[in-house]
């Protein structure tokens, strides 16, 4: 979460919560939104690293909110991250390793589990169409999250279909 | 009591033989599908699933085994036993459309609700509601010819509907839409299996097979497995992002 607030904060100094509230605006409910707390945990890190820095701002009958806004070392941090390019997705598949070895094991039938898994993903997929329901059609950011993750599963349910053909 | 199955099956086998070796497409399938149920197949390209669907139909004649339709014996109807049977029960819908070319989108649309006994002002609004349901209010005057892949496709599956069939069957009815065209097809498919339309339907996308109530899966012609779609817990509204994060 260090970039998106070091983003946030190049666009102009907030406190902790005004940054939790721009990131469940930007992203709806696609995203899971962060607690406050991660909020100010990544916040002491970047202070700590220089950079960002907070100013006690003062608040008639409560106490001072902390403003945090972005040092010239952090736009740098931010630019670098910007330039760079991203990596893409790698397979990490767990569930491939399960497929793979399980059976060597003798504990589990790959057809087994390839079965249960389609109809996983498959839960997955009503999951997601039913938060794409449920997403304001005005968010688009947020309406693409769901919409690459639905690409995503459909790619994971292609390869499944490949791993039943060859494994099994 | 117990309800007729729209659908059984039992031991169904299509060898195809034509000139060189019998190729065994379908080798012993059994399927029942009670009313109301939306069954979607899925499998590799090649593992039976528009062999197996035409044969429900009557579109392809079944090596050995037996099909019944709504509690009637199907498979050993003749070619015009079938044509009657699906003009009263079935709508499917092809990979490849196969709409009546000389004839207006309206036309290929009504034609099965005229044929099946509807009255023409019946027919004409069915029409319009379906056409109109799939964004294809414009295209009624169209002849097919003029129409996309994704047109002719969404088309076919109008007319499919266009006479309530008892059982709807459909072999990949999204295979030639883009996300936003894929979108009416849902919500019209969702539509009409919430008002208890029966549906079998061959696809490879997820969206499509996540409707359905039960998901059977074929691999070299036998189904490998054949079991509903289970609900996740559901989460509490809100939170539901984390599936993004997983796998995005
Ligand atoms: N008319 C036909 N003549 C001979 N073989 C066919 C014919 N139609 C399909 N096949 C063969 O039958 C098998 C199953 O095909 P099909 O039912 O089209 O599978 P799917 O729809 O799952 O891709 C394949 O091996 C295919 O080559
Ligand atoms: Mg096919």
């Amino acid at each position: 979460m260090r970039l998106p607030l070091l983003a946030l904060l190049a666009k102009e100094p907030a406190h902790g919560y005004e940054l939790k509230q721009a990131l469940e605006v930007t992203f709806g409910s696609a995203y899971p939104s962060p607690n406050i707390g991660q909020i100010y945990v990544t916040l002491g890190r970047l202070e700590k690293d220089g950079f960002v820095r907070a100013v006690d701002v003062e608040q008639s009958n409560r106490p001072n909110k902390k403003v945090y806004y972005l040092t010239a070392a952090g736009r740098e941090a931010l630019e670098a991250w910007v330039d760079e390019p991203t990596e893409g997705p790698r397979v990490r598949d767990e569930f491939f390793m399960k497929l793979v070895l399980a059976p060597l094991t003798g504990i589990a039938d790959r057809m087994a589990l390839v079965n249960r898994q389609r109809r996983h993903y498959l839960s997955l997929m009503r999951d997601l169409d039913e938060l794409a329901e449920r997403t304001d059609p005005g968010n688009r950011v947020a309406r693409l999250l769901i919409e690459g993750a639905m690409l995503h599963l459909q790619a994971d349910l292609d390869w499944l279909e490949r791993c039943q053909e060859d494994l099994t | 009591m117990t309800v007729t199955p729209v659908i059984r099956a039992v031991g169904l086998v299509k060898i195809y033989q034509t000139g060189g070796l019998p190729v065994p497409a379908v080798r012993g399938v059994d399927l029942v599908v009670e009313p109301g149920e939306f069954v979607a197949i899925m499998g590799p390209s090649g593992s039976g699933k528009s062999t197996f669907v035409h044969m429900l139909g009557g579109l392809e004649t079944r090596t050995s085994g037996e099909i019944w339709l709504d509690g009637k014996r199907a498979d050993t109807l003749s070619e015009s036993g079938w044509a009657v049977l699906r003009r009263q029960k079935v709508g499917f819908v092809f990979q490849f459309f196969n709409l009546v070319a000389n004839m207006t989108v309206a036309d290929n649309v009504e034609l099965p609700a005229l044929l099946g006994g509807a009255t023409p002002r019946h027919a004409r609004e069915r029409r319009e509601y379906l056409l109109a349901e799939l964004g294809l209010e414009e295209r009624a005057g169209a002849a097919p010819g003029q129409l996309s892949g994704g047109e002719q496709q969404r088309v076919a599956l109008a007319r499919a509907l266009a006479n309530h069939p008892r059982l709807l069957l459909a072999d990949e009815p999204t295979g030639n839409l883009d996300s936003r065209n894929t979108r009416d097809v849902l919500k019209l498919l969702g539509k009409v299996h919430r008002q208890g339309q029966t549906i079998v339907l061959v696809t490879h996308d997820a969206r499509v097979a996540s409707m359905a109530d039960r998901v059977v899966s074929l691999l070299d012609g036998q189904i490998v497995d054949d079991a509903p779609i289970a609900r996740l817990q559901r989460r509490p509204a809100g939170t539901a992002g984390d599936i993004v994060e997983l796998h995005g």
